[in-house]
């Protein structure tokens, strides 16, 4: 039986994993590498990298870091963080990434998504979406949560599903730092309407969210940052509290 | 030992080349005839479409190259697809060292079963040298939205919705869905197990 997914991501800037506390604060956590490898082998199923470094020389040194985690780290991840050509991705796919994500880029230019499904298939292109609560619905936000849009979140999923989007990453701006779980009740819609998978991200705080959002919310992954980083929950407690709850999950 | 990796317009390769050398061994990509030939092990990787593949290895004759191959050859993901007889994907004649049928996942109900399938399964009734001290039901990860029926030369079980075969092996061909590339340790047991042939 497929497996529920545990995913922790990484932010990357210059090279070095950072964590942003509601997008803001960021603190240092550590190598990406050391990190990646380290989760690997504790059991994390799959791992993310967010690219958050806005520099020119960024491309260049992002390529060489994703060859080195797919040289060291021996399960899938993702690379994302300002894609937004199809020559972006080839380059990282070359380096050794196993998925990328797009997200304001693909907002901006939805037909990017039916290029990059077209080129290299749907199943490496993950599309995150951030999104918040508001005004009695979850809207898109774009550039890292600063820009508010008037669209809806699951019009957009489903419309980049349409396109040839293979997962989708969905963050809620609202839960995002507050360690006070997911938001269930648009991951739930979007897992329950959408035939690809729903990576939940956004709130984690304890080991019962987890289970929350797998069994309540029928996520079919769930990512998580600081908790992971500041060890505040580890790999291994966290999938054997999981089956124990009756949650499917690779050990 | 030289163990060569097939080149061809798939994805994912670099992916098989890193996970040889954290096993110590150093494999070639290429899709030179004579140095596939010659290789002591062939790996026939991939992540793409069926036709657009097939065309390519056509038009270059890997086709034939591959059938031919008398050494242990394994295939992955696309590439076990490829070995087999008939892909649905785009209608496509395929290498057909193993005579089995690629078809595509269907949902009983709608929006119930998520296409592709992404993630970690478990195999199950494993029986070829491949799993060599590989428990049964061993997670490995997939990436996939067709399959290979079972059928005579299945030697491991996956379930998703129905059972399908999540490895295959006739004669020196061994062939399996998942990324043991990207499987963790089981993964790279699987591989060692095959250059180890």
């Amino acid at each position: 039986m497929l497996t529920k997914r545990i995913i922790p991501c990484l932010d990357i800037k210059d090279g070095r994993t950072v964590k942003g506390i509601n997008f803001e604060n960021i603190r240092d956590a550590g190598d990406p590498i050391e990190l990646g490898a380290l989760y690997a082998e504790q059991g994390a199923d799959e791992l993310v990298f967010l690219d958050i470094t806005a520099t020119n020389e960024r491309r260049k040194t992002l390529s060489e870091l994703v060859t080195r985690i797919a040289r060291h780290v021996n399960i899938p991840f993702t690379v994302g963080g300002g894609i937004s050509s199809v020559e972006d991705v080839n380059v990282l796919l070359q380096s050794g990434a196993d998925k990328i994500s797009v997200n304001t880029s693909a907002f901006k230019d939805p037909g990017l998504v039916d290029k990059l499904a077209r080129e290299f298939g749907s199943q490496c292109i993950v599309l995150a979406i951030d999104t918040r609560f508001e005004e009695g619905d979850w809207y898109v936000y774009l550039n890292g949560g600063r820009v508010k849009t008037p669209v809806k979140a699951f019009d957009w999923a489903k419309e980049a599903v349409d396109r040839g989007a293979g997962e989708i990453l969905l963050t809620s701006m609202n839960n995002d730092g507050t360690k006070q779980g997911f938001a269930l009740d648009i991951t739930a819609q979007l897992s329950q309407h959408l035939n690809v998978p729903v990576i939940a991200s956004g709130g984690a705080g304890n080991m019962a969210h987890f289970v929350d959002v797998f069994e309540n919310a029928q996520a079919d992954a769930a990512l998580a940052a600081s908790i992971f980083h500041y060890k505040e929950i580890e790999i291994p407690a966290l999938k054997t509290f999981l089956y124990e709850k009756g949650v499917n999950v690779r050990f | 030992m030289k163990t060569a990796i097939i080149k061809y317009n798939a994805g994912n390769i670099r992916s098989v080349q890193f996970a040889l050398e954290r096993l110590g061994v150093n494999g070639t990509v290429t899709d030179n005839h004579e140095e596939i030939m010659s290789a002591d092990k062939v790996i026939f990787p991939g992540v793409g479409e069926a036709s657009t593949a097939m065309q390519y290895l056509k038009e270059r004759k890997l086709d034939q190259v591959i059938a031919g191959l008398q050494q242990p050859v394994l295939g992955i993901c696309l590439g076990m697809q490829l070995l087999c007889k008939h892909s649905e994907e785009n209608d496509t004649e395929c290498i057909g060292v193993f005579d089995t049928a690629v078809k595509r996942f269907q949902s009983p109900v709608e929006n119930l079963l998520k296409i592709p399938q992404i993630g970690w399964n478990n195999i199950t009734g494993l029986h070829s040298v491949m799993f060599e001290h590989v428990p049964e039901n061993a997670y490995m990860y997939f990436v996939h939205s067709y399959y290979a029926a079972l059928g005579a030369d299945t030697v491991a079980i996956t379930n998703y919705v129905i059972n399908y075969s999540a490895a295959l092996q006739k004669d020196n061909f061994y062939a399996v869905q998942f990324h043991p590339e990207k499987s963790a340790e089981a993964g790279a047991r699987i591989i060692e197990n095959f250059l180890n042939l």
